[in-house]
């Protein structure tokens, strides 16, 4: 095995870059692949929560860059499904507790044992940025259709760009179909037309991406829901599929009550 | 109310079409390190040094960045003046 690393940066905070890390990892791992994810925000950890793993740490990155324990250790394995697993974030340290070439390091030894390894990078373009990018393969860039979030990942796409990590991939979280709709929302065209990027996936906003983050079970292992759907496709096409992007606009009228209703009732 | 409404009524514009509008500028802005003062410096500055050489009509530049893609581009448009024959 050869993990091929992927890192998921975003500029801005708060557009889902942990949701994102947690459900491709959690899809990745119900597709069969042996997947690591990493939570390179040190200090304000908490891809843990997210994936529901917090009660089960012992030890973490840094407690693996400092020697302090082996990489094995830090590994705390989701038993929900056969080969995903977590190495959390140090909570009691900062960013400088890690370098780029650490990382580098650490990913390459875990490279032959995993087919995935999937970086959750803190917002900000300093030094946590430069530790998550250092040792990736892939890029992914997490946006909202919003003109802050927008804005940061330009800024973010061209320091990946001049670190020659490029090209990107972009994400965009949190599209509102009926305010797009309105003309109240950008468009996943004017998206891409400011950005230039190509696209990987679109997730629809979901309420449902709340309720897993309360319950520590990723939309995507949760049953049926749109942005679980939408993080699955991501997960499928980073495996090398060709899967048609999902019609937002259709969930419209009679049809989509009607599935609502199925959708409430069937759970 | 339906949108062809606002705008024949002369209210603004959908929202997406203002930050999509906003955006463009700010990101060439972003991309370039180029402010609109600094553009118009560059601008008087260009304008000097061609006038030295040739008669262009100063009021008729236009300088702008336009976007391919990722990469930004300097457009200038300088119309010359015919040449005036001495009687």
């Amino acid at each position: 095995m050869t993990a091929t690393v992927v890192t998921i940066t975003s500029g801005k905070g708060g557009v889902g870059k942990t949701t994102a890390t947690a459900n491709l990892a959690a899809a990745l791992a119900t597709e069969g692949q042996k997947v690591v994810c990493i939570d390179a925000d040190i200090g304000l950890r908490n891809l843990d929560v997210i994936l529901g793993l917090e009660n089960r740490i012992v030890y973490d990155l840094v407690d693996v860059i400092e020697g302090r324990c082996r990489l094995r250790q830090a590994m705390i394995r989701d038993k929900r499904l056969p080969e995903l697993y977590l190495i959390p974030a140090a909570q009691t340290r900062d960013k400088s507790a890690v370098s780029p070439s650490d990382m580098v390091r650490l990913c390459n030894e875990l490279r032959p044992e995993v087919d995935w390894i999937l970086l959750d990078s803190p917002a900000g373009i300093e030094r946590g940025f430069r530790n998550a990018i250092a040792p990736a393969d892939i890029v992914l860039v997490v946006t909202n259709p919003e003109v802050s979030a927008v804005r940061d990942a330009d800024r973010i796409i061209g320091l990946i760009e001049a670190e020659e990590k490029g090209p990107a991939r972009l994400i965009i979280n949190r599209l509102k179909p009926e305010m797009v709709r309105r003309g109240d929302m950008l468009d996943i065209d004017d998206v891409l037309e400011l950005l230039a990027v190509e696209l990987i996936g679109v997730v629809p906003d979901d309420e449902q991406v709340v309720v897993s983050a309360n319950r520590g079970l990723p939309v995507a292992m949760d049953g049926n829901n749109q942005a679980g759907k939408a993080f699955k496709n991501i997960a499928r096409r980073l495996l090398g599929h060709k899967v048609p992007f999902m019609d937002l606009e259709a969930n419209k009228g009679f049809f989509d009550r009607l599935a609502r209703f199925f959708r409430t009732t069937g759970e | 109310m339906p949108q062809w409404l606002d705008r024949l009524l002369g209210r603004q514009p959908p929202s997406a079409v203002q930050a999509k509008e906003r955006l463009q500028l700010v990101l060439v802005h972003d991309r370039t390190n180029l402010s609109p003062a600094k553009l118009e410096t560059l601008k008087d500055e260009i304008i000097e040094v061609i006038s030295r050489h040739i008669d262009i009509d100063p009021q008729a530049v236009q300088i702008d960045v336009s976007r391919d893609g990722r990469q930004q581009r300097l457009i200038a448009d300088i119309p010359l003046r015919p040449v005036r024959r001495e009687e």
